[in-house]
């Protein structure tokens, strides 16, 4: 959908003549009370759920949560799925023209942070007819805009649902974030963030962003049990814990078979991922930090939100780890919000969030169960 | 402890309106129940997956929290009441529990199995651990890791300071003020700072 009017950012710039990217499921209903939003994370986008015509895997990035008698139910609820503002999987971002250059944006794309893409989801729903979701729904930088949402706008939010999100980032996970934009920003490829029109891609940098951002993705656990010391050369003949394969005693090869994997994520991440909207991303994510505005207190910055929530994290996941979640669930206590909280023992990592748990499904069920009584009341 | 009769005894522990917290809130049945029957909002706090499934399934707040980590997620005196139903028996720091569940909540209802009760008496005398509705595990696979009884309670509100407003028994769905350590399967205590 196409949006002439200027969005103000909070950097100060701002944005004309954009477009955003969205899928809906499910049929709005008569009150169009029954709007349920899924904000992505860092490399998703506006296709959550449902497979393209003809097209083999194609499901969206949140089909096992999302669909006809999925847990979020789009029997009876009016799903949307939006693209954020420059990202790259079609709404506008740094491979689009700026309107006012006639050049592409390349790193002249602005800085949006969790509130701006906030703000243009706000205006998409404007233009969909829809004043108040049901609920707003997203995990880790997802979830982010879901409690975004629910300060920014409280009046247009019923529930919000946080998944494997923090209400800041540590300085770990901006560490993190830093590597990974030193990898793209130091190819030279990269050429300054111009670099379409020198008609390459800075695939090295993408490759070691995404390696990274994998590893961190992953708990120590699962990484084990998968890959454990096993050797490329042995694959398939043993099993991860037997494996004894010879060594190929050298520095540069695939050695072992966790390097194949982040080599291979790597890989497929940087044929299909922009380099500009990764450095992007990632620095929505270091700026978002709500509690910011009030000398730190997020008690005192949730105090606008009156949506219910309910927050999930994964025991595993040291990215977005529980205590981060609990740190919002006692700002709303503090705020005497409706707030549940569920700590899912699983092994995977901050992953899990994207995974079959059946505990975390059937929760988020149960959830959407007593979402759609309010909305039917 | 499921019974609907002692449950009611307790919720009338609990005045209309208040503001709750339940601490291992089991299924959320108390807390959807008073809710219900008497106005009141609040959260309950349970480990269990599948317990904190049925509280979702139910509508009633939770918070999965293992309650030996403590209560710091909640500020002083943010709970007109705080609930203990048959919850002290399975915690490690049940003394810092108790300490804290009056700090959280004005007040504090416990209620937990009365092992002095005159069945369970009669059977440790005969030389074994009693088995009973009210205890219905075998010594060696209980999920409870202490036994203490109505006349223990007493002794370690005094201990840690605690003001016993009220205290007596329940059995058979009913309240028991006389003698309740020896006649009541249940000890309900309510205590404040």
């Amino acid at each position: 959908m196409h949006f002439a009017a200027v969005l103000p950012l909070q950097s100060g710039a701002q944005i004309r003549d954009y477009a955003l990217s969205f899928e809906t499921y499910g049929r709005l209903n008569a009150d169009r009370s029954n709007a349920v939003l899924i904000c992505h994370a860092l490399n998703a986008s506006h296709h959550v759920a449902g497979v393209y015509a003809g097209q083999e895997k194609s499901e969206g990035w949140w089909d096992n949560m999302i669909g006809p008698g999925k847990p979020l139910d789009t029997d009876h609820f009016f799903v949307i799925g939006v693209n954020n503002l420059g990202s790259c999987f079609g709404s506008t971002g740094p491979m689009h023209i700026n309107p006012d250059t006639g050049r592409v944006y390349g790193a002249d794309f602005p800085v949006v942070t969790v509130e701006d893409w906030v703000n243009a989801q706000a205006r998409l729903l404007d233009a969909l007819g829809i004043q108040t979701l049901a609920a707003v729904m997203g995990g880790s930088l997802g979830g982010m805009q879901a409690l975004s949402w629910t300060l920014q706008y409280p009046q247009r939010v019923r529930h919000a649902v946080v998944v494997a999100s923090a209400p800041n980032l540590t300085a770990e996970n901006i560490a993190f974030n830093e590597v990974a934009r030193r990898a793209i920003v130091t190819d030279p490829d990269f050429h300054g963030g111009h670099f379409y029109e020198h008609g390459v891609i800075p695939k090295r940098g993408l490759r070691i962003a995404r390696m990274i951002g994998h590893i961190t993705y992953l708990s120590d656990d699962v990484m084990n049990e998968k890959f454990g010391r096993q050797l490329r050369s042995a694959l398939g003949q043993e099993t991860a814990a037997t494996s004894v394969g010879a060594y190929l005693f050298s520095t540069q090869e695939v050695e072992f078979q966790i390097e194949s994997y982040l080599r291979h994520q790597g890989d497929k991440f940087a044929e299909y991922f922009d380099a500009n909207t990764y450095l992007l991303i990632t620095r929505a994510l270091d700026y978002f930090d709500p509690a910011r505005d009030h000398g730190g207190d997020l008690g005192l910055a949730l105090a606008s939100a009156t949506s219910k929530f309910l927050l999930v994290s994964f025991t595993t996941d040291w990215r977005f780890a529980p205590k981060r979640s609990r740190e919002i669930v006692k700002a709303l206590l503090d705020n005497r919000r409706d707030v549940s909280y569920a700590e899912i023992d699983a092994p995977h990592g901050h992953d899990a969030f994207l995974l079959d748990d059946p505990r975390y499904l059937k929760l988020v069920r149960s959830y959407f169960d007593g979402v759609l009584k309010e909305v039917a009341a | 402890m499921s019974d609907s009769a002692t449950m009611e005894t307790i919720a009338r522990l609990v005045p209309p309106g208040s503001r709750v917290l339940d601490l291992g809130c089991g299924d959320g049945a108390m807390l959807a129940y008073l809710k219900e029957a008497r106005r009141c909002t609040g959260y309950g706090i349970e480990i269990d997956d599948a317990n904190v499934l049925a509280c979702a399934q139910r509508g009633v707040n939770v918070i999965q929290l293992n309650l030996d980590e403590g209560l710091s997620l909640f500020d002083d005196a943010t709970f007109d009441v705080v609930l203990q139903i048959d919850t002290l028996q399975h915690l490690r720091n049940a003394e810092v529990m108790l300490r804290e569940t009056v700090r959280v909540g004005r007040i504090g209802v416990l209620a937990f199995p009365n092992f002095a009760h005159w069945p369970n008496r009669l059977s440790v005398l005969r030389g074994r651990m009693p088995v009973t509705r009210r205890l219905p595990y075998q010594w060696y696979d209980t999920p409870n890791i202490r036994v203490g009884t109505h006349a223990d309670l007493a002794l370690l509100a005094q201990r840690s300071n605690l003001r016993v407003l009220d205290s007596f028994g329940i059995e058979g769905g009913k309240t028991i003020r006389f003698a309740p350590n020896l006649r009541a399967g249940t000890s309900v205590y309510t205590l404040s700072r």
